[in-house]
């Protein structure tokens, strides 16, 4: 992998493969006494956060610091962005202070591409708009592999407000490069008019999908769609899209619950199905980790071995 | 040089009118004064004044002075992103010889005073006659009309009325806005967008929309309004002009309107003729326009509405805007490219190229229709007789010949924001004439 991370629609088999094969040992200095590699000591990883995400953030800080690179937090709120420091000023303090990467998320499609015609660094995309999310998908990727052992053939259905979502496009990307078969399922107001062209199954029935279904991952819906008359009313959606415990127990025995989280409980996820022991939802978040480790570490060609 | 009749004349040496036979053309007195035998002029020949220059224009094709409908300006308001002065300098060096000023300037040009201005502008910078548009609406809020008479009775003699940038989207304004400039024999030009469906829009609907994960502008946005505004026109016996059609479904409609005997005109911009929303994919806000860029689908159903007259003219749309207003993330850019400097060499490419259009062709659709349209005094708009005996001199000279990369530092616009940096496209312009007094010549401004 060279360069940048923006987008899994760009990224080979074979580069998805390097990065899982990665994070899996990155995942064993996770177990490890000794949690901390030296292999990225003396770079300095910036996380430019235009939008809040506690979450990924965070999941991007421990990852570096894993590595023992220096991180910075960049939050764009509350500084000079704030005052009308525009995307290019930004990068181009990021690029005297001198970053090795810069971990970007903005609420803008397309803010990480503009930012890596700025920058030196490698820019690694942690969710830009509704346009796509990689390492949420390759952490994805990975957990069903830790789960049922392969991504190739499986039959993954992606639930809920696909039209705005980065972890959709991203997973529909990666997942159906490594050989996984996908559908999305959604009311037709929250597809994209565009999504005949994607390599997925499109349903408008969750019943229908469910007992095929070898990976369920639900996407949050944001209640503020209902004010675009996206659908009409926060019950019927969870009637007709929510993963309730009935539901769920259609899925297969074998079959994963997944989230990206943050979660509505009760809207298109019930508390009981989260918490199941199908769901992967905490280990999503641990798996997402060594993901970004791998990410960083390849993306930065960091020198040691890794064991 | 001034305008009476003791300015320079000119003899176009072995220029081809309308890309015909070879001529020799005498430009006099601000008029066409005659057409020669093609080579047989030189200094010492008989009939012409004194201190005739003789202007080897072999290969050259000539054409009527281009009329963009469609121009803005940016003054007042944004003039580090253009001034009537470097946007008209811009038009002489594309070979226009007229451009219409839209209104959405700071402040709006919705008052006589606003529209006198930028006539004054264009007539003290002198590359091209500026003929202002007017707002529509007070302050191109879509609430109430503009003093419309008033700007059409002052010294800019404003006939063609816009909210462009906005839709007039209130449909008992925009009937009242139609009936209304009959009385002055005015258009309506309708940025046609119904904003309800375009909030938040940044791109085009459609697969790639999907891909980038940007909000769609449909074309069914667009096309409703022209629906409407037809009917209405129809219903209310009045002009209406459809600006940047950039849909095959809006054609369809336009074409349905003509057959109705409606009053409809529409104008095409070169960019639509020539680009397609996958560009969109570097997310370069240089390819951020509004309407958006659309489908190959799309584009090859508006060069064939340009073709078969469906749609009257190609207008540029021109729309400088600063560095900062384009080097930012997609959604914060403002949508606009440059064109005047670009729009004869793209026709050239997508229309004349691959036999669309000849010469002729391009003639009525980026000069006489447009001058019709506008209302233009005659004869610039009776047809080929512009640049008969006769017609005013105003005229441009294209060599098809050569093929030019663009590069925005080297264009006469404040701004740098034309989608066709490194782009190679066909044609030059070698010199410019209104009314008898060159604009360009050599390529350069005079």
């Amino acid at each position: 992998m060279k360069g940048h991370l923006l987008s899994t629609e760009d990224l080979s088999r074979d580069d998805a493969l390097v990065v899982l094969d990665t994070a899996e040992r990155m995942a064993r200095v996770a177990e490890a006494s000794v949690r901390k590699l030296p292999t990225l000591r003396g770079r300095t990883v910036v996380n430019l956060f235009f939008e809040d995400s506690t979450r990924t953030r965070t999941s991007f800080e421990v990852a570096a610091k894993r590595l023992s690179a220096d991180v910075i937090n960049f939050s764009a709120r509350g500084s000079s962005v704030s005052k009308g420091e525009s995307l290019k000023d930004t990068a181009q303090t990021l690029e005297a202070m001198g970053a090795d990467a810069v971990v970007c998320r903005h609420p803008a499609s397309g803010a990480p591409h503009r930012l890596a015609t700025w920058v030196r660094g490698s820019v690694v995309n942690a969710g830009d708009g509704t346009h796509e999310h990689p390492t949420q998908a390759l952490l994805d990727a990975f957990t069903m592999r830790r789960r049922l052992g392969r991504v190739d053939g499986l039959a993954v259905t992606i639930v809920g407000d696909v039209l705005h979502s980065r972890v959709a496009r991203s997973n529909v990307w990666l997942l159906t490069t490594l050989g996984a078969s996908v559908t999305v399922v959604a009311p037709p107001t929250l597809l994209p008019l565009g999504v005949s062209s994607w390599p997925v199954e499109v349903s408008y029935d969750l019943d229908a999908v469910l007992p095929k279904s070898d990976v369920v991952m639900m996407l949050r819906v944001q209640r503020e769609r209902m004010s675009a008359a996206f659908f009409p009313t926060e019950r019927e959606y969870s009637r007709r899209y929510g993963l309730d415990v009935d539901r769920a127990a259609t899925l297969p025995e074998h079959a994963l619950v997944m989230h990206p989280g943050p979660m509505v409980r009760g809207m298109e996820i019930a508390s009981a199905v989260a918490d199941s022991a199908r769901s992967t939802v905490v280990e999503q978040v641990a798996n997402g980790v060594s993901v970004r480790m791998a990410v960083l570490y390849l993306l930065l060609g960091g020198s040691g071995e890794v064991s | 040089m001034t305008a009476n009749g003791s300015q320079q004349s000119w003899v176009l040496r072995q220029v081809r009118p309308l890309g015909g036979d070879a001529v020799d053309v005498l430009l006099a007195d601000g008029v066409v004064a005659a057409w020669r035998p093609p080579g047989s002029t030189s200094p010492d020949s008989e009939g012409l004044p004194p201190g005739t220059t003789i202007l080897d224009a072999a290969g050259l094709i000539m054409l009527p002075g281009l009329v963009d409908l469609h121009t803005h300006l940016r003054e007042p308001g944004r003039e580090d992103a253009e001034t009537v002065e470097s946007g008209t300098r811009a038009a002489a060096l594309g070979g226009y010889t007229t451009v219409f000023a839209m209104a959405n300037t700071n402040p709006v040009a919705d008052t006589a005073g606003v529209v006198e201005q930028v006539w004054r502008l264009g007539l003290d910078a002198g590359h091209c006659d500026v003929r202002p548009v007017g707002a529509v609406t007070v302050g191109l809020a879509g609430e109430r009309l503009a003093e419309l008479g008033a700007m059409a009775t002052s010294a800019a003699e404003v006939r063609v009325f816009s909210d462009d940038g906005h839709c007039v989207s209130d449909a008992l304004l925009m009937r009242r806005a139609l009936e209304y400039v009959k009385a002055f024999g005015g258009v309506i030009a309708q940025h046609a967008e119904e904003p309800r469906l375009t909030a938040g829009a940044q791109m085009n609907e459609g697969v790639m929309a999907a891909r980038l994960g940007l909000p769609g502008w449909p074309a069914v946005a667009e096309e409703a309004i022209i629906a409407r505004d037809a009917l209405l026109a129809g219903h209310v016996g009045s002009r209406l002009h459809v600006c940047h059609v950039s849909t095959a479904g809006s054609v369809e409609l336009i074409r349905w309107a003509k057959a109705k005997g409606w009053q409809v005109t529409a104008e095409v911009t070169p960019h639509h003729l020539l680009l397609t929303d996958d560009l969109i994919s570097s997310f370069d806000p240089v390819y951020k326009v509004n309407p958006p860029l659309r489908t190959a689908a799309d584009v090859a159903a508006l060069r064939a509405g340009l073709a078969d007259g469906t749609i009257d003219c190609v207008a540029t749309d021109h729309a400088p805007h600063a560095l900062e207003d384009k080097e930012t993330e997609w959604a914060a850019a403002r949508p606009g490219m440059l064109g005047l400097q670009t729009a004869l060499s793209v026709v050239m490419e997508t229309m004349v190229i691959p036999g669309h259009l000849d010469w002729a062709g391009v003639a009525d659709r980026m000069a006489l229709a447009p001058a019709r349209i506008g209302g233009l005094p005659r004869p610039a708009a009776e047809g080929w007789s512009s640049i008969a005996v006769g017609a005013p001199a105003t005229v441009t000279l294209l060599d098809p010949s050569p093929w030019r990369v663009v590069e925005a530092d080297t264009l006469a616009s404040r701004s740098r924001n034309t989608p066709y940096a490194g782009r190679s496209l066909p044609g030059a312009i070698r010199a410019t004439f209104l009314r008898g007094r060159p604009t360009v010549l050599d390529g350069k401004v005079v």
